[in-house]
């Protein structure tokens, strides 16, 4: 069975997989890293958001066998080791981001991603179109855009804590 | 998904070679339509060549009045190229609006233009430009490139490598997406330059085409109440829940209204 040698979070592991794997099988099957959700397999909800070298990207329409040396990072990959969580986890607490939770670890991944891209800041119309490959069907958008607006101020440095955000 | 063999050449002449030993197996590069195929069983490749260690199927650059575009270049390096925004603004921002940021960050030129989904943006930037498809035998002019739905000019093993785009004078693209999937429901690039006035409609008929009343009535006046008058007859065009014959055959000339409207 062919191998896979791949960095997840930080740690290097070498997994055997099929050539029909998909990425998000071999985080959560093989890793049994379950913070990566499939929602609809079609490429469309985004929940199976993760990084590779940076880059946001569906996990479920992406091969396995083609991340050999890839970095990944996933949901659980963004608090620091002393559970300290990442100034968009916290902001999406701070501002009840979530409602049912399932589309949170890609809606995370994407924002992340998004901000990361526009150091000069997003508008809330630029941060409601850089959602466009994220849905969540408890429709609770509004507060995930807010969440959105307050990490990026932490995240860019211009506000230390998201609760200064918040007020 | 079916099994399948997972291999990963470093030259076009490798790639080549193994489809022209396999004609079951397939290329991937990004894998943003392939994969999705995959999945709903309606292939079942051999083998699977990913593209994306070759090296020479990569980058962005300048030669005279061309833009050469490698066919492994995904769409936000298109969208972000300050050499595309400075030569052909309507590419990059064609690029820009293509399904979401996670596809973009995966799927490729090459790929899409050798799928020649009906639906997708990139054939109408190829055909709306006159560009040329350079592939690992030959060049095909996009006029001769389209042949129907999801189907190109290209042989089983034959390799998309890149695609050269003469830069134009002025160009815009617009498109009606379709609310829910996004995909287009009929879109209009066009284009003034080296290879003449050109209007390359997509979304609205089984494959991408040129649109030559609205061409000729861009020729006498270059404007959007030129193409406002031109009718696309709906005749052949696509006809599904989303949308009657009639209704894409509007959103044509809508849509280069609009695209002649932005490329000024």
């Amino acid at each position: 069975m062919p191998q896979v040698t791949l960095s997840v979070n930080g740690k290097s592991h070498t997994v055997e997989i099929e050539g029909r794997t998909l990425l998000v099988e071999l985080l959560r099957e093989k890793l049994r890293l379950t913070g990566t959700h499939v929602g609809c397999d079609t490429s469309q909800c985004g929940a199976c958001v993760v990084h590779i070298d940076g880059e946001s990207v569906k996990a479920c329409t992406t091969l396995a066998a083609m991340c050999e040396g890839a970095s990944v990072t996933t949901i659980e990959g963004l608090a620091r080791p002393d559970g300290t969580l990442h100034p968009m986890q916290e902001a999406f607490r701070e501002y009840h981001a979530l409602q049912c939770g399932f589309c949170t670890p890609g809606m995370v991944m994407s924002a992340v991603d998004l901000v990361q891209k526009h150091p000069e800041g997003l508008s809330e119309a630029e941060i409601r179109e850089g959602l466009e490959g994220n849905l969540c069907r408890c429709t609770g958008y509004h507060n995930i855009v807010k969440a959105i607006a307050a990490a990026q101020d932490v995240m860019h440095g211009r506000r230390e804590t998201i609760a200064a955000a918040a007020q | 998904m079916y099994d399948f063999t997972y291999t990963k050449p470093s030259s076009v002449a490798d790639a080549t070679k193994l489809l022209a030993a396999d004609p079951d197996a397939k290329f991937i590069s990004g894998g943003q339509t392939l994969l999705p195929a995959l999945k709903h069983r309606l292939n079942k490749p051999t083998t699977v060549v990913d593209l994306t260690g070759i090296g020479e199927m990569r980058g962005i650059r300048r030669e005279g009045n061309t833009l050469v575009i490698g066919a492994l270049t995904k769409h936000v390096e298109v969208e972000t190229s300050a050499e595309v925004k400075a030569a052909i603004p309507a590419l990059a921002q064609m690029a820009a609006h293509i399904g979401d940021t996670q596809v973009r960050n995966r799927g490729t030129l090459g790929g899409s233009v050798s799928n020649n989904d009906p639906a997708a943006d990139y054939p109408a930037a190829v055909l709306g430009l006159g560009a040329t498809v350079v592939t690992s035998k030959r060049e095909i002019p996009a006029d001769e490139f389209f042949l129907g739905m999801f189907t190109t000019a290209l042989e089983t093993d034959e390799l998309l490598v890149a695609i050269k785009f003469p830069i134009p004078e002025k160009a815009g693209y617009a498109k009606m997406r379709n609310p829910a999937s996004r995909y287009v429901m009929a879109g209009a690039f066009v284009s003034k330059g080296p290879q003449g006035i050109r209007v390359a409609i997509n979304g609205a008929g089984p494959c991408v085409f040129r649109q030559g009343e609205m061409e000729a009535a861009l020729a006498g006046s270059w404007s959007p109440e030129a193409v406002a008058g031109v009718k696309q007859n709906p005749e052949g065009m696509n006809g599904d829940i989303h949308g009657s014959a009639e209704y894409r055959a509007h959103l044509v000339t809508v849509m280069a209204k609009r695209a002649v409207a932005s490329a000024g």
